[in-house]
């Protein structure tokens, strides 16, 4: 990333200015005008660097107090296929294969599922193991019971700056 | 929060426009004026609703690092180890869950090489083994909410 992106990523992890000319606010502080601020978000959106630009929830706080981290262990030559299916469902907030740690933990397929209260995410990750037929593999659901930190991650800021922030 | 809100809600997760004036162009079609608009927004921010304005970063893309990690925790034990796995700026969410495997925590870093220092950082801190588990393979990043 060049000087001048990395300079943007700081000034909007501090949030897009809340006025009407947001873009035209953030050139101001990078001696950029509106225009090429403009254009460089939008290129970093192309690339996918931003993966999405808007607002963030805080899902708890939305009224989503139940999240579950549902896992199972499918074998290799099946993750992906599981995965693609698990990560279309609606009900899935995100799907990841990562790797096992024996002993402690023979999963490979993370998904987050959230829901309003315990027993609907609990329904609702019954639904998926019923309609994607995958009562045979090992299986474990772990239910958050508290949330110690929710910041996002934060780039482009010096980190007494982070520090302070929490 | 009332209707409004939740269509606000619903909506600025998705896209938000890059023009130059891009709250009036967002207000327009929830019946509302950009003044209007900004200032539910602040509104939702200040109760909490709203964590963040701006871009979700794509970690890998920007040139860093992005992990999840779990740690099995003694329970007399947890707040201490929290205070010092959430001490590392780099840690964005830490979350207590039922399992041996008790603590899991996400570590997002700006620099390739800084991931591995935090979590060796965490085990020296606590005397805890710290179970990294880096995505592999990514199947869907939704992470959208209705209101």
């Amino acid at each position: 990333m060049s000087d001048t992106d990395l300079a943007l990523v700081s000034v909007l992890a501090q949030g897009l200015p809340m006025v009407s000319h947001p873009y035209r606010a953030v050139g101001a502080q990078l001696g950029l005008d509106e225009a090429q601020v403009m254009a460089r978000i939008q290129a970093m959106r192309d690339s996918g660097v931003i993966r999405r630009f808007g607002i963030i929830v805080r899902h708890h706080e939305l009224g989503f107090k139940a999240n579950a981290m549902s896992v199972w262990s499918i074998p290799d030559e099946e993750v992906g296929k599981v995965g693609r299916l698990l990560g279309d469902a609606p009900e899935v907030t995100l799907c990841y294969r990562r790797p096992p740690r024996l002993p402690l933990w023979p999963y490979n397929l993370f998904c987050m599922i959230h829901g309003r209260d315990r027993a609907e995410v609990e329904e609702t990750i019954g639904a998926l193991n019923r309609r994607f037929v995958l009562g045979a593999y090992p299986h474990a659901v772990l239910f958050s019971t508290r949330r110690f930190k929710q910041t996002g991650a934060r780039y482009g800021r010096p980190i007494h700056q982070a520090a302070a922030a929490e | 929060m009332d209707e409004i809100d939740r269509a606000i809600i619903n909506t600025l997760q998705g896209g938000f426009p890059i023009c130059d004036q891009p709250f009036a162009a967002m207000a327009e079609p929830l019946g509302l004026t950009a003044a209007q608009l900004l200032a539910r927004i602040i509104k939702l921010k200040a109760d909490g609703i709203i964590s963040r304005f701006g871009p979700m970063w794509h970690a890998e893309r920007m040139g860093g690092e992005l992990t999840l990690a779990a740690m099995k925790v003694p329970q007399e034990r947890f707040d201490e180890v929290a205070g010092i796995v959430n001490s590392h700026p780099e840690v964005s969410q830490n979350y207590a869950r039922e399992h041996a495997l008790n603590m899991w925590f996400v570590v997002a870093t700006e620099k390739p090489g800084r991931k591995a220092e935090v979590l060796a950082g965490i085990e020296a801190g606590t005397g805890i083994p710290v179970h990294d588990m880096p995505k592999i393979q990514e199947f869907f990043v939704g992470l959208r909410f209705e209101a």
